[in-house]
This record gives structure tokens, sequence and C-alpha cells, in this order.
């Protein structure tokens, strides 16, 4: 090892390297335990610099030329997902029914969004490049599977479940439904583990249910993907 | 306790900029009263309610599954410092939306690949934004003969603050400030240089007329000094200005 490469640690965390000693001392990163967690320990330092060089805001426009880029650009390295999902028109109509908001809620929350901890696993699905999206049939959102099966739904708009109800989760084989957690829904996005395994073929459903949740469903399914 | 810091400024145009599109898009029925505009300003605050309780990580994870309103709402956590930051080093606005804007696709194109457990989101979309705007000054070399950063604190903004975002930059500029201050002359000039000024350290070395070891060296000590105040001022919980007698 070269000497003195772990004070390039400050360096590299300061964007001070040219490309070439940037790409050398990358590589000499992904090997070194020490450089990793010393340039992790720089990290809120140089994030004190950037807040701190703060001045005038950016034009207002900015925002939107940026997603309006981005809608451009390929990513590279997820699988593509439909930008809205299909819905099949007498489903929708009764999810957007089943769906209207209401208020009050018990504390059987299996919900994950907005806390990192507890929405780790979900998130570790989401980064996952091998992990697919399936489109809904019914609902706003989309399901994501990975390899091993693990599942989450992502929501959008869903709604509180009405008061002494729950939102259930299924994973429907073939004409089997089995229970897979309960959630109170959200009127914003949210990230819905789903429990248990999902095999190929199977739809993963979610009910409206009385609070503690039901053995079988009760129609009708507010969300449920295709075939996965 | 810094990092939570940064995630209150991340966090603040949640709370705060609802508002202020609100009495943009009424401003806006005023002056020009176009459908298109209105539905657009009346869209996106829509699109932000939906993901404001979601928290930065989980936002990237969303982003790398290809979803737009995601990554609007990253921008208006982060798009302000990341501005900021990259109008420090480029000192040229076109430059710095450049740099903002390719930080931020990059942040769209690569989303798949960050993991939450070895950084936060917001510090590596800063990095992402950062090294973009050194790159490009490093191109731009007649940036290099003016002088060095000044205060764009003092200028106005083109949008109205939020109060409580303002405050809180303030007063972590003049942490990060006060922390500098008491950085040994060579060490300081290092990092400034380096860090808000995009020069490499060979650039650097050659511009001072110290050995390249030295200025790595400066590089190093400076950094980790610098670690130490501000996780020491950050423990102290608030900032107070220093008065010599």
């Amino acid at each position: 090892m070269e000497a003195g490469i772990h004070e390039l640690t400050a360096a590299y965390a300061l964007d001070a390297l040219d490309a070439e000693e940037r790409r050398a001392f990358e590589a000499h990163l992904a090997t070194c335990e020490s450089c990793q967690e010393e340039l992790a320990s720089f990290a809120s330092t140089t994030e004190a610099l950037a807040v701190a060089a703060t001045g005038p805001a950016p034009r207002d426009d900015l925002r939107d030329r940026i997603v309006a880029a981005a809608r451009a650009e390929p990513q590279v390295l997820v699988p593509f997902e439909p930008r809205r999902s299909r819905s099949i028109p007498l489903l929708a109509a009764v999810s957007a029914a089943a769906a209207v908001v209401a208020l009050a809620l018990g504390l059987w929350a299996v919900r994950l969004s907005g806390d990192l901890d507890e929405a780790r696993s979900s998130l570790d699905v989401l980064a996952d490049p091998d992990a697919r999206t399936v489109a809904l049939q019914a609902g706003r959102g989309r399901l994501v599977v990975d390899p091993d099966g693990r599942a989450v739904l992502v929501l959008n708009g869903l709604g509180r479940a009405p008061a002494g109800k729950t939102y259930e989760v299924w994973v429907v084989e073939g004409d089997v439904p089995a229970p897979a957690g309960l959630f109170p829904g959200s009127s914003g996005a949210e990230l819905v583990d789903v429990e248990g395994t999902v095999d190929e073929g199977d739809v993963v459903a979610v009910t409206v249910e009385d609070a503690g949740g039901a053995e079988q469903p009760t129609p009708p399914l507010v969300v449920a993907s295709e075939p996965v | 306790m810094l990092e939570r810091q940064l995630f209150a400024v991340a966090r603040n145009p949640v709370r705060t900029e609802p508002t202020g599109a609100l009495v943009r898009s009424t401003a806006m029925e005023a002056v020009a009263p176009t459908v298109l505009a209105l539905r657009g300003s009346h869209d996106r605050f829509a699109m932000r309610k939906q993901h404001a309780h979601l928290s930065d990580e989980a936002l990237v994870a969303l982003v790398a599954r290809g979803d737009e309103p995601a990554l609007g709402e990253l921008y208006e956590r982060v798009g302000r410092v990341a501005y900021g930051l990259a109008l420090r080093v480029l000192r040229d606005e076109r430059l710095a939306e450049d740099a903002v804007q390719e930080g931020f696709l990059a942040v769209w194109r690569t989303a798949a690949a960050f993991r939450a457990e070895r950084a936060k989101a917001s510090t590596w979309i800063l990095t992402l934004v950062h090294r973009r705007a050194v790159d490009l000054v490093r191109r731009e070399e007649r940036r290099r003969a003016e002088p060095l950063p000044e205060d764009f604190s003092t200028r106005p903004g083109q949008s109205a603050e939020p109060t409580e975002e303002a405050a809180w930059l303030r007063y972590e500029r003049e942490r990060v400030q006060a922390a500098l201050a008491k950085l040994p002359d060579t060490q300081r000039e290092a990092i400034e240089l380096a860090y808000y000024g995009g020069y490499s350290q060979s650039e650097l070395a050659e511009r001072l007329g110290v050995p390249l070891g030295t200025i790595k060296s400066r590089m190093f000590a400076g950094l980790a000094r610098l670690r130490e105040l501000l996780d020491e001022s950050a423990q102290e919980g608030s900032w107070k200005p220093e008065f010599t007698s």
C-alpha cells in the first residue's frame, strides 16, 4: 500500500483530487475499511461546509426543469416501470369508492413509511436492481418484488381506512388468499411490506376489513396487482 | 446532532413551502391568469403533499423506481443548499444551475446504487452536485483568475425565503465560519480553496508554491480539526458569537 494514501481521504472528501487520482483512490477505498470509516466520518463536516455556502435561492423553475430532464433520461441501473398503472374500469370504479377517506385509526399499524429504521426491509427491496416492478390492475401505485419473493406495495393516496377498519394485504395464489399484513393507510405515498413471500403468478391484493383483520378477504379489492 | 440539523434544514421547506406555493399561485392568477401556470402549481402542491412524510432515503428508493415526484421532493429538500454550494464554487448562476441539474440527474440515473446504510441521502446528493461543480470550474479557466469567493449571502434571493429555513442556514453558516476561523491559516486556506474554489491538490501546491505532500497534510489535518470543532459546537447546542473583550 502506498505510504500516506490514507491521508487522501480528506482530499477525496473535499473533491480535491483530479480525475486520475480520484479513480486510483476509489480503487483503494473499495478494499480499505479504515479509509471507508474515515471518509464516512468526514461526511457531516463537508456537509456543514456545503450548508455554510448557501446564498441566494435558485430560480423557481429549476425544479421543474430537473424533473422534465429526468423524464427524458433513461435510468441505467433499474428496470423500467410503466409510468401509470393500468386499470380495469370496473375495478377502478370500485376501488375509488372503497378508498374514500375516513378518520381515526387504531394502533395496529404495519405501516412503514417515513421511518427509516422500520422501513429498512422495504427500502432493501426497492433498492434491489434485480427486483421487478409489477403494475396494479386496481388502485394507484405498483408492486415491487425482489428475486427472493419479498414484496413491497408502493401506494399513492389510498387514504386512511375508515374508523374501526383496517386495510389487509393478501397474497392470492391461484384462488387461495393468504393474509399478508395489516396497515392503516395514508393519504400520501406509502410503502407497505407484504408479509411472507410472493411467487410467480400470485396476485397481491388489499381489502378493507374490521380492525384486527380477517381470515378471508371481504370484497371489493381496493388494490390488486397484475399476476407477478 | 449535526445530522439531525441537516435533516431539519432539509425538511423545513416541507413545512413552509406549501404556503409559499399558494401565495405564488395567487400572484400568478392576478398577474397572468394562464390556466397552465395555475394547474402546474396545483399539481406541484399535490405532489409535495403526497411525498412530504417520506424519509429522504425512502424518496431515493422511489426515485430508483422511476418516481418523478419523489425526485422533485428531494430537490425541494436539498436543492437550495446544493445550488448555494454550486454557486459558491462556480460563481455563475447558469453554470451553478447546470451543476445542480446534472447532479440531480445523476441521482435519477443511479439511485438504485444508493445504499441507505452507507450514507445519508442528502450527503450523497450534495457530493454529486459538488463534484459536478468542481469538474465544471476546472474547465472554466478564466474563473481561476478572479478573486476568491465572496459572501453571496448578502445578495437577495430571487424568491422569498421561508424565515425558519433562512435563520437555520444563517446559524449554520456562522457556526462553520467560527470553526474555520479557529483553524491555522494554512489549513483553512487549503480547505477553502479546495472545497469552495474547486482547486485540486496539485493545483493548490502549484498556486501556493509548496510541496504536494504539504498540501495533503494541511487538508487532512485541517479537515480532521474542523470535524472536531463542528462536533463540539454541535454538542453545545446553540452557537453564540464570541466577543474578544
